[in-house]
Parts: C-alpha cells; structure tokens; sequence
C-alpha cells in the first residue's frame, strides 16, 4: 500500500469505472431485450380506440392502427409517414392489413358504433353494425340500448355451443377414432394370423365402434343446430352488407366505447385464452396451451434424464477415474461437447435415437404394429422421448462440469472426516459429497434447462411439430405418451414468424409467444433456485 | 501460539506418567519410510505405542509428525503417489495386511482433526455416523451410542435438548468436542487427535484436555500438538520429530525435564522450531 502516490485517489479507480462499462452495457442490453419482448408481447392484447379514417382517395377505413413507419423514399428532414391499420374482414378486403400514407388521411372519428369481432375463421372483424337478427326471430336495432347485452349474451351462448361442440368432435369421437385403428390392427393381425376365435371379436368391436361414431356425429350435428343461429347484420368500412353468423364469433367489443376497466377484462380475457386455450388460424390466432405444456414437459424430461447421468458420470471422473492423461482427454472433450451445434446434436438424435433406437424399439415391441399398421412407427419417428433424450445430451456437459466443480468443492475436511469414521468411498459419495455438493449440481441443472428450454433447431428434426393433435398427456394409459409429437414455444416462434401466410397478423403474435417463452424459463429457473436456497440453508455455515 | 514461543522448561509442568496394564507394542513402527512421490517425508521411524497411554507427536512444521499419525489408520491413502516401507502393526497385525480392508482399520482407529470438520446434518446424525455406515439401523442402539459418546466427549448436558438441531450451530469448542464423541461412537480401540485444539480458546482447550484425561482410560491416544505445555499435560510419552525423522522418544517426564538429545533439548526450550 506504501507504493501509492501521494494522491488521495487509489490508483487504477480508471479501471473500475472500465468494468463496470462493461456490465453496464451487458444490462442495457438485457434491459432493452426484456422491454422489447415486454411490449410488444403484452400490447397484443390490449384493445385500443379503433379509429375510423376518411382517405383522400374517397375510402373509408375502419381498423386498428398496427404500426407507424416512415414512408421509404421520403426525405430525412421532412420526414413523412404511413399507417398500417388491421382493417380485418379478409375474405373482404384480401388482407387484413392495409398501408395508408399519413398525409392523405383527411380525417380520423372514434364513432362509438364500431365493433370489433374475433372471429372462428378468416380472422378479426371491425364493422359497424346494424341489427342482431336473434335466433327468436327478433330484430334489436343498435339504436336499441339493449342491443350491446343482447349481442354479448348471443356470443356468449355461441362460445358454449362450439366448445360442446369440441368437446365431441375432438376429445370423444377421437378418442373413438384411436380405439377403431387399434381394433383394425388387430382384426388385421388376427385374419393374417388366422385367429377364428378373435374375428368375430375384432368384427363386433368394430361394428359397435362405427356405431358410436354415427352417433356421436349426430350429436355433434344436434349440438350445433341447436346453438345459436342469430346472426349480426353490419357494415364495413364501404358500406357494405355484412353478415355474420354468430356462431362465427369468438369475441365482440365496442373499442371506442369500453372504459379503461373494461379494456383491462377485455385484455385479461384474451390472456387467459393465449394462455389456456389451443390455438385458431394456422397458429396465429387463440391460445398457446399445448405449445407451453409441450415445452414445460420436454425441458422438465430433459432435466430428470440429464441430471442423473451427469451426476453419475461426474462422480466416476471425480472420484473414481485414475488421474492421467486419459482422463483429460475426456474431461477436453466433453467440455467441447458444450460448444457443438444445437442442430448437430439434432442430426445424431434423428439418426440415432430416432432411427436405429426408436427403430429397434418398434422392431422389438411393436412389430404387430408395424406390420398390420401400413408400417406406421410408433417409436421410429420424432416424439417427445427422443427431443428430451437430444437435449439431455447436449445440456450433458454443462451438469457433468458443474457436478466436478461442486464435488471438488466440499471441504477436505468432511470428506476426511467420514472416510476416517469408517465409511466406504461410496458411502462417504451418498451421505456426505452428493448432500453437500447438491446446491451446485442444481447450479448446473439450472443452467441445463435454461438452455434447454430455449432450443429449437434440433427438436424440429427429432419431434417438435406445427400442429400437435393431441397432447402428450392424457387420461387413456400409460397416460404420458413419449412417443408423441407434440409443440413447443420456441418452435412456434419460428413457425409464425417464417412459416406464417399471413406474416402481419403473425407478427404480434410472435412477440406474445417470445413473452411466453421467457415467462416460461424463468419460472421454471425460479422453481430450480427456490430449490436449490432451500438445500443450500440446510449447509448454512458449512466451511464453503 | 503465543504461549508456546519461548517456553521456558521450568514453567511446564509435567504429570507423573502412569502405568497401567496392557501390551508395550500395542501400536509397534518398525524402520517405517514414507515418501510423498519422490520426496521422503519420513525415515526410519521405530517406536511403540503402549495400550491406554496417551503419546504426544511434537516438531516444528513440515517435521513428518501428521504425516505419521495419518498413515495409523491409513488416511494417506487419498493421496496419490505415496510409497511406504518397513511396516505399522496393530496389536500384532500390520496394517498394510492385504486381508485387512482398510475399512476395518478404520473403524478400529479414530480420528480428531485439527479443524473440526462435523457434517451439515444434525447432532444426532453426526455422532451415530460411523454406526449408520456399519449398517446399524436400531433405533435405541443408536441413541444409547449417541448418548454414551455425548457424555464421554463432555458435550451431553450442553446438546441433550438439541439433538436434531443442525451441528454447524454449535460453538467451534462444542463441534470439536462433537467431533471427538463421533469418532468415539463405535468404539475404536486407538484414537488419533491431529493438532485437535489449535484452533480453540484456552478454555475449550482445557475441556478436551480433560476429556483426553477421562478418554485413556478406555483408548489409546496418540495426538499431535504444536503446544509443548499440552504435550506436557496430557501426554504419557513424547516422541520429538525433526525434518522427518525421530530424534528422541521417550516418557514425557524424561523429554521435558532430562531431554537426551540436544535437539530436543532446543526445541522444548524454544530456541528453535
């Protein structure tokens, strides 16, 4: 300390200001990233006054203003610009968005008579209504100050039907459908196989199967004539006649005329539908539930495949392995293993697992499936099995490096300690090293899911789908079914923003699923820390 | 320690050794070696360790003196690249018997380190620790053991309403003395104290002196010490150590009072070490 100089400010202080410009920017950008994704994904759901604009070309728009840009080509100091509006009503206009040039917008109204409407197909509505037709036969004006209750209770009705309605076409007659294919595979096993006695059996079965099908269909048939067959006569921007059925209506509100209380229910509403419902519209419209369960399933498979084999394997190059040039070697490479390619790792999964394991599998156990079953793979093929088994083998490193680390920093002390009391080395490993060290595996696992959860280029190759059927979880048994496909919030982000007809309406779209997406990770990160501050107050005062 | 740096021997008070009965060679080191890869850390070490008599190990740092506790009960072993020669037997068996699993040794032979070391579990569960590794499930098998070893270690009366509680909330003289109770719980014949009070106040040093006092009546003790007055107090026999090998060996009243070597005679007065 005498080497200073004689100037009351420490040497190097420069430095510590260079430092912290470096951390400074890094959370800038983690900041900026963050709000980014934080905006755009909430303000998707949030209803704005829908204006309506007169144009100088003599059009009228009626849509929600979607973005502001400068116009390309126009100059840096008079700046000029164009509105892109969500005009709706596709099957209309060709598009539901449309470019309009700032400067030829004559003049913009907040009439309270426009209606938006989220519709079943052919995507948002903004019209201006004239009469609800109700089922009843009766007409209700929109000057009739009953009208809003009465619309919002046929949609309400509307929405009851439909999901009746998928109740039975989804869930029952599907759950009939698997039942048919497995009892054809098993007439078909049972003709090759000349089983007289199961024939007949099979024969019924099938019989009674389609059976219930024509009966369910009429179901299905009565449930939708009996709904609601009211229907809202409307005007669009042009003046046009529109008319929409209500069974069509997902959603309807009047956007200039809802207070803030009533936006923030029309925002918690859609939400909850984002998050709890299956998705519309190629993916672009409704919920994400499948994609989140897909991804929660997938990333927590992955970490209880990934941890005990790291662990184990850390274990044998900690304690066991002879110290040499070996063991270098393979403490070198599976450090490098760390900074292979995602997608190399999806490549090996599709050769490996799905292929000659999943192959092997089905050649083994299902090979009545395969050969009465127009050679339909159950394990041969993509499925959540193979995406969890990939990703544990790329995350593998990153616990194997932190097991060594947290073994490597329990005390001598205890390790001495139980050794000298008599214990075995194994024992010592289980009742003293893995306790103790159990904070610092989480540490790993942490950072395994982290980086598991948000990876995608190697599930599209080994499972991942646009469009899951069903959930890999069910109520028919084994109950989770790890030879399904099945859909995933990463996956999805990159199928609405590249893979998307419509790209305009997918856009805030792929803001909500990023929002998503991280909500996900780092609830799951909180859960593993909220773990691992538990184990680690168990060790509070230990000699770390 | 301050109180060991320049020790005058006519302030250490010695105890006047007492005999009892039991083997002359319980521990017998015969022309024992040691090499830490190339470098020879001891050399031609032969001594006897009696039964139930407490021998102190005392030298300068780096003297080999750990060293040679840690291969009674063969805790070297962790280390790579060591080598011995000449041989340590236990009441007539030598520890390096290939029949003999170094397991068994260790659980004949106890072992106190220098920087208490209690596992982050409770009290209870550290003290029956070497009887749950030997596969002892009975519940009052355990407790009596936890509490015969509490008591024995001084520490019953001080923990008894805490039991579950976690050990790491102990003082550091009560871990230490928990320590001792957990090497004591299934009742080696031998125990080996390394440097067990160095990190303690005089006060929680004079309790485990005490206890080293009550605890060879039923043990062999063999302890390290840099303190030459405890070396004094506790020990029956003294053996002087110095850059590896033995320099003197004999009853500790002898060693401190008519010390045969001048080395040892330098060293116990504090003119070098």
């Amino acid at each position: 300390m005498a080497s200073s100089s004689d100037s009351n400010t420490p040497r190097g202080e420069a430095w510590v200001w260079f430092t912290g410009l470096g951390l400074i920017i890094g959370l800038g950008m983690v900041i900026g990233l963050l709000s980014l994704v934080f905006v755009n994904g909430v303000t998707v759901f949030w209803a704005p006054p829908v204006p309506v604009a007169q144009i100088d070309d003599g059009r009228t728009v009626i849509g929600q203003l979607a973005q502001r840009r400068i116009r390309a080509g126009s100059l840096a100091n008079a700046p000029q610009y164009e509105r892109q509006y969500q005009v709706g009503l596709r099957e209309l206009n060709g598009n539901s968005y449309l470019w309009v040039d700032e400067a030829k917008v004559k003049a913009e109204t907040f009439p309270a008579d426009v209606l938006g409407l989220e519709r079943v197909e052919h995507g948002p509505a903004f019209v201006r209504p004239q009469a609800l037709r109700k089922s009843d036969g009766k007409v209700i004006p929109i000057t009739d100050p009953a009208f809003e209750s009465a619309l919002q209770a046929e949609v309400s009705a509307a929405v009851v039907v439909r999901e009746k309605f998928e109740e039975i076409t989804r869930h029952r007659i599907g759950e009939v459908n698997r039942e048919m294919d497995e009892a054809r595979v098993a007439l078909r096993r049972a003709e090759d196989l000349k089983l007289a006695d199961e024939i007949p059996v099979r024969r019924r079965q099938i019989d009674g199967l389609e059976e219930r099908f024509v009966i369910l269909k009429a179901e299905a048939q009565k449930v939708v004539n009996s709904g609601a067959v009211a229907t809202l006569d409307s005007k669009d921007a042009a003046g046009r006649a529109v008319v929409i059925p209500l069974t069509q209506i997902v959603r309807a509100w009047f956007p200039n005329r809802l207070d803030t209380w009533g936006r923030t229910q029309l925002f918690a509403s859609r939400l909850g539908e984002f998050i709890f419902h299956e998705p519309r519209e190629a993916n672009t419209e409704g919920g994400l539930m499948p994609a989140i369960f897909g991804t929660l399933v997938m990333t927590v498979f992955m970490s209880l495949l990934v941890t005990p084999f790291g662990v184990i394997t850390a274990i044998y190059l900690r304690e066991y392995a002879q110290n040499g040039p070996i063991l270098r070697i393979v403490r070198i490479s599976v450090n490098n293993l760390a900074g292979v390619p995602s997608i190399v790792f999806g490549v090996f999964g599709l050769g490996f697992f799905v292929y000659v394991l999943g192959g092997s599998i089905d050649q083994l156990f299902f090979s009545d499936q395969l050969k009465y079953n127009n050679n339909t793979p159950v394990f041969g093929t993509g499925g959540l099995l193979w995406c969890s088994l990939t990703l544990a083998l790329m995350t593998l490193p990153v616990v194997i490096v932190a097991t060594e680390e947290a073994l490597s920093a329990v005390p001598r002390g205890m390790r001495e300690a139980s050794l000298a009391s008599g214990a075995s080395k194994w024992q010592t490993i289980r009742d003293i090293l893995l306790p103790a060290s159990a904070p610092g595996i989480l540490t790993g696992v942490i950072l395994a899911m982290a980086r598991g959860a948000g990876e995608v280029a190697p599930l599209m190759l080994v499972g991942v789908v646009k469009l899951a059927p069903t959930l890999p979880f069910d109520t028919v048994a084994p109950f989770l079914h790890m030879d399904r496909k099945f859909m995933h919030l990463g996956f999805h982000v990159y199928d609405l923003g590249f893979q998307s007809p419509d790209s305009d309406a997918a856009r805030p779209m792929v803001f909500a699923t990023t929002l998503l997406l991280i909500a996900l990770v780092v609830t799951l990160n909180i859960g593993a820390i909220w773990i691992r501050n538990r184990l680690r107050a168990r060790f509070k005062g230990a000699a770390f | 320690m301050p109180a060991t740096m320049n020790p005058s021997t006519s302030r250490i008070q010695v105890r006047p050794s007492t005999e009892r009965e039991g083997r002359k060679d319980y521990i017998s080191i015969r022309d024992y070696g040691f090499w830490y890869g190339q470098k020879k850390a001891l050399d031609a070490i032969s001594l006897d360790i009696p039964e139930r008599q407490v021998v102190a190990f005392i030298g300068p740092s780096g003297c080999g003196k750990s060293t040679l506790l840690r291969n009674l009960n063969r805790m070297n072993d962790l280390v790579d690249g060591i080598s011995h020669e000449g041989n340590i037997t236990i009441n007539g068996r030598s520890i390096y018997d290939p029949g003999l699993e170094v397991i068994s040794l260790r659980r004949r032979v106890g072992m106190v380190f220098q920087k208490s070391n209690p596992f982050p579990k409770s009290v209870y569960e550290n003290v029956v620790f070497a009887l749950r590794v030997m596969g002892v499930r009975d519940r009052s098998t355990l407790d009596e053991a936890c509490e015969t070893s509490l008591r024995k270690a001084a520490l019953w009366d001080e923990v008894k309403d805490r039991l579950q509680d976690s050990a790491l909330g102990l003082s550091g003289g009560q871990m230490q003395r928990l320590c001792i109770a957990r090497a004591i719980a299934n009742r080696p014949e031998i125990l080996l104290m390394d440097e067990p009070c160095s990190a303690l106040d005089p006060i929680a040093t004079g309790k485990i002196e005490e206890l080293i006092h009550e605890l060879k009546e039923q043990f062999t003790i063999v302890i390290v010490t840099h303190s030459m007055q405890q070396a004094a107090r506790v020990s029956d026999r003294t053996a002087f150590f110095y850059l590896g090998k033995q320099i003197e060996y004999d009853t500790t009243e002898k060693i401190f009072m008519n010390p045969s070597q001048a080395q040892t005679e330098a060293y116990i007065s504090g003119r070098f070490g």
